[in-house]
């Protein structure tokens, strides 16, 4: 077994897990709160990766070359701007569709998808962007021939990830905010009787979903610094799994189904073939449903009454 | 008139096409315990949740401490000082007992909260001995004492509960009717609904009785015990 590759492959594994890990938050929040998958959560990522792109050459246009200014104000700015989409999707997608069969809101979510797609599209153009390169950079660990290295991206990406999955669970399980978001998710009719506004509660967390995306969207586009108006969809659809191969409705189960699908993919890649990384994924996907079906982390829709 | 703390004026509710509550009239004056009886399915929790709009009268007002709340929001009921013990307590599973009475605090701020939550131990001291443990896991009876607690946490005005001693042992029923006797005395308004008349109708003043949907008979707690129609349909006829 030729260690270094190994080492690389868990470097590069982590980096794409953590990733995974912070959009799959985004799923499972808004289902553990209204029970529906959010279809344009994966192009709320997409959006995220154009605004990083969009803002780094802003700032470079006006001659700011400071690295660290530069991630900070991208990073602030994209929340914003994406948290503003999340928003505004819940409103337009959901909140109408509040009293709807279940169909019609999923539709809805997947109309709001193709929109977001097809508006970058034609706003953005088709073809393939790219951001240079702003923290170059590299630990190099093993000899002069066998070697494998973590990018100063990979550590801010990593490092950035878990303390923004910290801090969410800070407000989740310590905050008045999130016992009102768990109230909502377990019980919203007694929940709105105590006084909370479930809607309100409901848009919260749309934006906390979309916040982390936006995260892992800029954090994504510094690391590997190409995307295009589709990368929304396969990226959506991997977080998607790593939400349901966690738990889904349970938070560190979104973040463990991330980690977990980020390395299997990455070691496959590095050991077995990359063509079938995917196939591998979701054959994993399978499997755990087949003797897990409630995730690695999430409980059985049993409750005592 | 609005001297009533509560006044439910000729209201009718239903769900879809089924009609639950037909003209219904009743009132809760401040400092009072009113009940209300009747056989499962007369329409008592629905008259409850109307209060807060789940289903809206379609007919008829609401007003309470003299305005009207007819038609506003659920969550704007919960912040005008009246809580609710819902039937089935609907107490959060997944949250601890502690964070459970946290939730009540809600509609006035947690100024107060460590304060009402050592109260709400005293008072239900089950409740201490399990504070860290998740609340689906408590029997049925301290399931109720904390959706008791959980209403009182926002020190209510106006405590509304649907049928508290349902599905528990005599002994636990006692010690729940003892504790509402303790809140009333302490300045809190009741309005209790019951299946449980007899000991509804010692624990009030007034009671009012519910058949179908209408309201069929009102009076003191006293006048209803002896009334021969109370006694026959809701207290086993002797």
């Amino acid at each position: 077994m030729e260690f270094h590759i190994l080492g690389q492959q868990l470097v590069n594994g982590l980096a794409l897990g953590s990733i995974y890990g912070l959009i799959a938050v985004g799923y499972t929040m808004v289902y553990g709160i209204i029970g529906m998958i959010n279809f344009a959560h994966g192009d709320v990522y997409m959006i995220s990766a154009y605004i990083t792109a969009i803002c780094i050459a802003i700032l470079s246009f006006f001659g700011i070359s400071s690295a660290a200014f530069l991630i900070i104000i991208t990073l602030i700015v994209t929340i914003v701007i994406v948290s503003l989409y999340g928003w505004s999707i819940e409103r337009i997608a959901y909140k109408p569709l509040r009293n709807s069969p279940r169909l019609a809101p999923l539709i809805s979510a997947i109309g709001v998808s193709l929109v977001l797609q097809n508006y970058v599209q034609v706003s953005q153009g088709a073809k393939t962007q790219a951001v240079p390169t702003i923290l170059p950079g590299v630990f190099r660990f093993g000899t002069e021939t066998d070697f494998f290295q973590i990018t100063y991206i990979q550590v801010l990406l990593v490092v950035v990830s878990f303390a923004s999955m910290a801090l969410l669970t800070y407000i989740i399980q310590k905050t008045s905010l999130g016992r009102q978001c768990r109230a909502v998710q377990q019980d919203p009719k007694m929940a709105a009787i105590l006084g909370i506004n479930t809607d309100r509660i409901i848009s919260t967390v749309f934006i906390l979903g979309a916040a982390m995306a936006a995260i892992a969207g800029v954090l994504v586009t510094l690391n590997y610094g190409s995307f295009d108006f589709s990368v929304g969809f396969i990226t959506g659809v991997k977080a998607f799994t790593a939400a349901v191969l966690g738990g889904i409705g349970s938070l560190p189960g979104a973040m463990l189904g991330g980690i977990i699908l980020g390395m299997s993919e990455s070691l496959f890649s590095g050991f077995v073939n990359t063509d079938y990384k995917d196939v591998f994924a979701f054959s994993l996907l399978v499997l755990v449903l087949i003797f897990r079906p409630s995730g690695l982390l999430g409980k059985p829709l049993v409750e005592k009454v | 008139m609005s001297d009533y703390m509560l006044e439910i004026h000729q209201i009718d509710a239903s769900y879809g096409p089924i009609q639950a509550l037909r003209n219904v009239s009743m009132n809760v004056s401040e400092g009072e315990i009113v009940t209300l009886i009747g056989a499962n399915g007369a329409g008592k929790s629905t008259l409850l949740m109307t209060i807060f709009g789940s289903p809206r009268a379609s007919k008829g007002y609401i007003k309470y401490q003299g305005r009207d709340i007819t038609n506003i929001a659920m969550h704007e009921v919960g912040r005008l000082g009246i809580a609710q013990v819902p039937e089935g307590r609907r107490i959060f599973p997944a949250m601890t007992v502690e964070e459970n009475l946290i939730m009540g605090t809600l509609p006035i701020g947690d100024e107060h909260m460590e304060e009402d939550r050592e109260k709400m131990f005293v008072m239900f001291p089950r409740l201490k001995e399990r504070r860290n443990q998740r609340a689906g896991t408590l029997s049925g009876g301290e399931q109720q004492m904390l959706a008791i607690g959980r209403a009182l946490m926002s020190r209510p005005k106006l405590l509304l509960l649907d049928e508290p001693s349902l599905g528990l042992a005599p002994l636990i029923v006692k010690q729940i009717l003892n504790s509402l006797r303790d809140i009333a005395a302490q300045g809190t308004t009741i309005f209790l609904v019951e299946q449980n008349a007899n000991h509804a109708l010692r624990l009030a003043d007034r009671g009012y009785v519910l058949v179908n949907g209408e309201i069929r008979l009102s009076g003191t707690g006293e006048e209803l015990l002896v009334n021969p129609e109370v006694r026959a349909a809701y207290l086993g006829g002797h």
